[in-house]
């Protein structure tokens, strides 16, 4: 069980965390200022288990891995968008973070809601009701399961 | 069935057809890296185990962000770099020749056909010469650093026709701005877009290099043409048989179908804060600007500054503007140099820097503060991208940026 913490639609991956904060030498460091234009409080107040949940194109714009990064760090255990960009989708899976395409979710729920996620059956729990999610593509799915890129790589070498 | 340009590329290096929502390994002709990801990518890297990296000759390190450095922890990115290349024999490493899409064509990497990935999302900007190319992140970089492939998924491809004569203040990016438009920011996502038509034939190929590398900005995964007799003489090859056979087939199936007459453009912005939000220039009378920047991967070509230069040219820009122009390579600087351009920007009393990213990213000379407004000639007006959250950026033509300069409003 997580919260919901709710976004826009397109919503960039400079939002997610600005260029300054890239040089940062870790993921750790930066993830203080995770959504800061545009929820300053996020970082603070995002708890493991917890929940980003978004309109279209959520993560569009720079190829930045360092945005998945970090909400990962901070413990966001799913994105579940109505659609992503495609090199934050790619990058997630490559980092191990599920993200999860529903078309309806976001318009169901509220910032602070309740929500259970159980990714092997594809079902989204909120407010009572039961929702399915879109599943990956079995390659990506693989990966994930493996933990990420890292891990699926190294059982290959 | 017939193939789209992309399934053409892809299907010639997989050596078998492909159609869109396939899954395949590709072989990787280029990997490009720059200065910003080099030490999370190196860092991956050796997490994943490599002993060494399977194609060295096809990586390409690319300082340009960073560069020169302004915060006191960049320069170890150039450093951890530089240590990378040399334990693994990459001899490719561009230190200060500019930006990195710039220099993937023009340094003579990437050619029509191939396939190229690269850590920034404006990876895409090489299929200005025919080749597929796209982002990634420093993860899947590694990966493809220790095995010289990459897994992808054929995109289906939106074709864009255009057909006749811009109007003269019009230019190549007024063009993509209102496809993205028209398209919005997600509404090519995980496509292909395939410039086509009359219009296009007529460009250069530095304008065709605008339109690829917005390509991103509409969500698309890549933004083609086919290669023709001008690619061949900017790639500096023979115009044979096998180039002229990359280009789509007659019956190729596309998702969608968008056809512009040229002379139905305008100059356009894409105002605050967001790609897609396309206004004509005539509807944004008596916006006053703080500052422009003529520059970035998008619109710092020779031609740019020539097109900025031929407009101040005995003109001096407006007492309240700073006008920053910034080549995209060190070549074009020189050349720029040479034709007297560069003179000309100067005595308009333009601030002219050195080649590299700059302004574009948020982290050369030239941040702004809230509430300023700045017309710039690069790829994205996010929040926060040029300076504060409430900077005003207004994407635009390298025209209305010279326009505008002078005005101290946007016009064009």
């Amino acid at each position: 069980m997580g919260k919901v913490f709710k976004f826009n639609k397109d919503v960039d991956t400079d939002q997610i965390i600005a260029s300054q904060y890239l040089l940062f030498p870790t993921i750790d460091e930066m993830k203080t200022h995770t959504f800061e234009s545009l929820n300053s409080e996020f970082a603070k107040l995002v708890k493991p288990g917890d929940f980003v949940v978004a309109d279209e194109n959520f993560g569009c714009g720079s190829s930045r891995e360092q945005a998945p990064s970090v909400l990962k760090a901070l413990g966001v255990k799913a994105v579940v968008a109505k659609s992503f960009a495609r090199i934050f989708y790619r990058n997630s899976i490559n980092i191990g973070m599920p993200v999860i395409v529903s078309k309806e979710l976001y318009d169901v729920v509220k910032e602070g809601d309740d929500m259970e996620l159980d990714l092997e059956q594809g079902i989204i729990k909120t407010g009572g009701t039961t929702y399915s999610c879109t599943k990956l593509p079995a390659k990506m799915q693989e990966i994930l399961d493996q933990g990420g890129l890292i891990a699926s790589l190294n059982g290959e070498i | 069935m017939g193939h789209t340009l992309v399934e053409k590329i892809i299907g010639n290096k997989v050596g078998h057809e492909v159609k869109p929502g396939d899954i395949v390994t590709v072989p990787v002709d280029w990997c490009m890296i720059d200065d910003i990801m080099v030490p999370f990518a190196v860092q991956k890297f050796e997490e994943m185990g490599f002993s060494k990296v399977a194609k060295p000759d096809s990586v390409v390190l690319i300082y340009d962000h960073f560069l020169p450095a302004t915060q006191v922890d960049d320069s170890r990115h150039f450093r951890v770099g530089d240590e990378f290349a040399e334990k693994y024999g990459i001899k490719n490493v561009h230190r200060t020749d500019g930006i990195c899409h710039q220099l993937m064509t023009e340094a003579g990497y990437v050619k029509p056909g191939d396939i190229a990935f690269g850590t920034d999302s404006h990876t895409v900007t090489y299929g200005c010469v025919g080749a597929f190319s796209t982002g990634i992140g420093y993860t899947e970089m590694a990966g493809i650093l220790g095995t010289g492939e990459l897994w992808i998924k054929v995109p289906e491809t939106i074709k864009v026709e255009i057909d006749g004569t811009l109007p003269g203040n019009v230019t190549s990016k007024d063009i993509i701005l209102r496809i993205i438009g028209d398209l919005t920011a997600s509404g090519a996502t995980y496509q292909s877009l395939e410039f086509t038509g009359s219009t296009v034939e007529a460009m250069s190929v530095a304008s065709r290099m605008t339109m690829s590398n917005m390509a991103v900005e509409a969500g698309a995964k890549c933004g083609i043409f086919a290669p023709d007799e001008k690619t061949c003489d900017y790639c500096k090859i023979p115009y044979d048989d096998s180039i002229k056979a990359l280009k789509a087939d007659d019956d190729a199936i596309y998702s969608k179908v968008l056809r512009y007459r040229a002379e139905d453009f305008v100059p356009v912005c894409a105002c605050p804060s967001l790609v897609d939000n396309i206004k004509p220039v005539s509807e944004l009378k008596g916006v006053k600007v703080n500052q422009v920047f003529l520059g970035s991967c998008t619109n710092g070509r020779l031609e740019d500054l020539r097109t900025a230069a031929a407009i101040l040219k005995g003109k001096h820009v407006a007492p309240f503007v700073k006008m920053i122009v910034t080549p995209a390579s060190r070549k074009i600087y020189r050349e720029a140099l040479h034709d007297g351009t560069i003179e000309i920007l100067n005595d308009a009393g333009c601030i002219i820097t050195t080649p590299g990213c700059g302004l574009c990213c948020g982290r050369g000379g030239g941040i702004l503060s809230d509430d300023e407004v700045v017309v710039a000639t690069n790829n994205r007006n996010f929040l926060g991208r040029m300076g504060t959250s409430k900077v005003k950026i207004y994407l635009a033509s390298p025209v209305t940026a010279a326009k505008s300069a002078i005005a101290g409003e946007i016009v064009n």
